[in-house]
């Protein structure tokens, strides 16, 4: 079994090749589908609580503080322990709610997200499920949260969580026009919705550079509608602690809101992951037409850490905003979207489609 | 891994909040109270009932982007052909947006857009 950086297909093929010669397929696919899935939810696990420490220590820095330094070095193991607190933590019984409802809220947020993950390409060759129309189910899959949110405010039979879950789905749905819309422009630049092809048609330089304008437009709006539908800042209106308490996860406790929680990071870490595959080049080296010396050396660093590193700086550019920019008024908000960015998403798309047609993209 | 294989992230995640819920319960204490079981706000008593009717202003937004939303479904077909029909493509997705923006445009003068 030979194990190659820079390339991970043939290492899963071999692994895959080594299952089912020695084992009968019904098995060999059990072990497989039980290894992925416990890969997964280690991945999922680990992502999730440091995304938490990054913005923990991220707030810190930038007001001047020291952040969380207490457990372990640079308190890295701070989110653990939290999570530990969490799991012993009593999960109260509400009196009025709507038992079933409260209940199945979490789960339909977290697998959501998890659907979603199935089909990011994270390197060459490691990628879950490669669909033929791969952003447009990750479109469809990551919506499906917003269905939670909406279930678990309105199931508590508290005033504060139904005006946060209105408050989130009134802003979800609009900002998922913006999404799609800035996806779309890329997509007529590369002409597929498969994550692979799209990965790979930025070989010779990332869309954002060899799209023109339009597809800088498109970045920043996405950028902008992506930070709104994950409910961050400064678009937390469905949680807006100094009018709302806790928005929509008011009345749930231990464990239950932290699986919203988590649910909010991963949801941040997905639209990061969707920047970077579509504009930033996903696992993809930087590359300049023509200077083969430079791009040679670029090919040194293993696609992985390509993805990881453009996902963090993403990531980072999210949390910036989080705390530099203060809270928009819901009405501000849908004016932002409805009046601005959706007008100018469809003019930008008239745009790529004529640079497209023109042939003056790279 | 084929499509079918969806199924095993559908079942992590059950299996992550389901586990992790039951083990909660094992381990966290439990005591019941009258109080504690009620809805939270700012320890008075809530007044009248939680499911009312809502201000129309939410679903006037869900109508619009539903609209919208459906375009963009319209739309990414036409995208992946963009390339290769091209002229005839450029020139009918003009028509379609002419169409969709007069139906913003409409929304727009109709005050549709403003939050009241």
């Amino acid at each position: 079994m030979e194990f190659n950086i820079y390339d991970l297909t043939s290492f899963t093929s071999s692994f895959d090749q080594l299952l089912m010669e020695n084992l009968s397929p019904f098995w060999a696919v059990a072990i497989e589908m039980i290894l992925i899935g416990v890969a997964i939810l280690a991945f999922y696990a680990v992502v999730g609580l440091y995304l938490v420490y990054a913005e923990r220590k991220v707030c810190a820095f930038m007001q001047c503080r020291v952040g969380p330094n207490r457990v372990g070095p640079y308190g890295f193991f701070q989110t653990i322990a939290d999570l530990i607190k969490l799991l012993m933590k009593e999960l109260i019984p509400i009196k009025n709610a709507d038992k079933l409802l409260f209940n199945i809220a979490p789960y339909i947020v977290i697998i959501a997200s998890f659907m979603a993950i199935a089909a990011i390409p994270f390197a060459k060759g490691l990628h879950a499920i490669d669909f033929n129309i791969g952003i447009f189910y990750i479109m469809a899959v990551s919506s499906l949260g917003v269905i939670g949110i909406l279930i678990a405010g309105w199931s508590s039979n508290n005033k504060y969580s139904l005006i946060g879950a209105m408050r989130s789905g009134a802003q979800i749905v609009s900002y998922e026009l913006s999404v799609g819309l800035s996806l779309i422009t890329i997509v007529i630049l590369s002409g597929s919705l498969q994550l692979s092809t799209i990965v790979e048609g930025q070989r010779d330089g990332w869309f954002l550079f060899t799209g023109h304008i339009p597809a800088l437009i498109a970045f920043l709006v996405f950028l902008v509608a992506a930070t709104a539908e994950t409910n961050r800042g400064p678009f937390d209106l469905a949680e807006a602690e100094s009018e709302l308490t806790a928005g929509f996860h008011t009345e749930y406790s231990g464990i239950k809101f932290a699986f919203f929680f988590l649910a909010e990071y991963m949801n941040m870490f997905i639209v990061a992951s969707i920047a970077v595959t579509m504009f930033l080049g996903g696992w993809m080296p930087f590359h300049v037409g023509g200077w083969e010396a430079f791009n040679n050396i670029m090919d040194y660093i293993p696609p992985f850490f390509w993805y990881a590193g453009k996902t963090a700086f993403i990531i980072w550019v999210m949390m910036w905003f989080k705390w530099t920019f203060p809270r928009l008024r819901i009405d501000q908000l849908l004016t932002l979207e409805w009046k601005y960015l959706l007008p100018i998403n469809l003019v930008n798309i008239i745009i790529m489609a004529f640079v497209v047609l023109m042939g003056w993209h790279f | 891994m084929t499509s079918e294989s969806l199924i095993l992230f559908f079942i992590v995640g059950l299996v992550l909040v389901g586990g992790a819920i039951l083990f909660s319960s094992y381990i966290a204490p439990t005591s019941t109270n009258l109080q504690k079981s009620e809805a939270y706000e700012c320890g008075v008593p809530t007044k009248g009932i939680t499911w009312l009717q809502f201000n129309v202003g939410y679903y006037l937004f869900a109508l619009l982007f539903l609209v919208f939303e459906v375009e963009t479904v319209f739309i990414f077909p036409w995208a992946v052909m963009m390339k290769s029909m091209g002229m005839v493509a450029f020139v009918e997705i003009l028509i379609f947006f002419a169409v969709l923006g007069l139906g913003l445009l409409y929304a727009w003068k109709k005050h549709a857009l403003i939050w009241e």
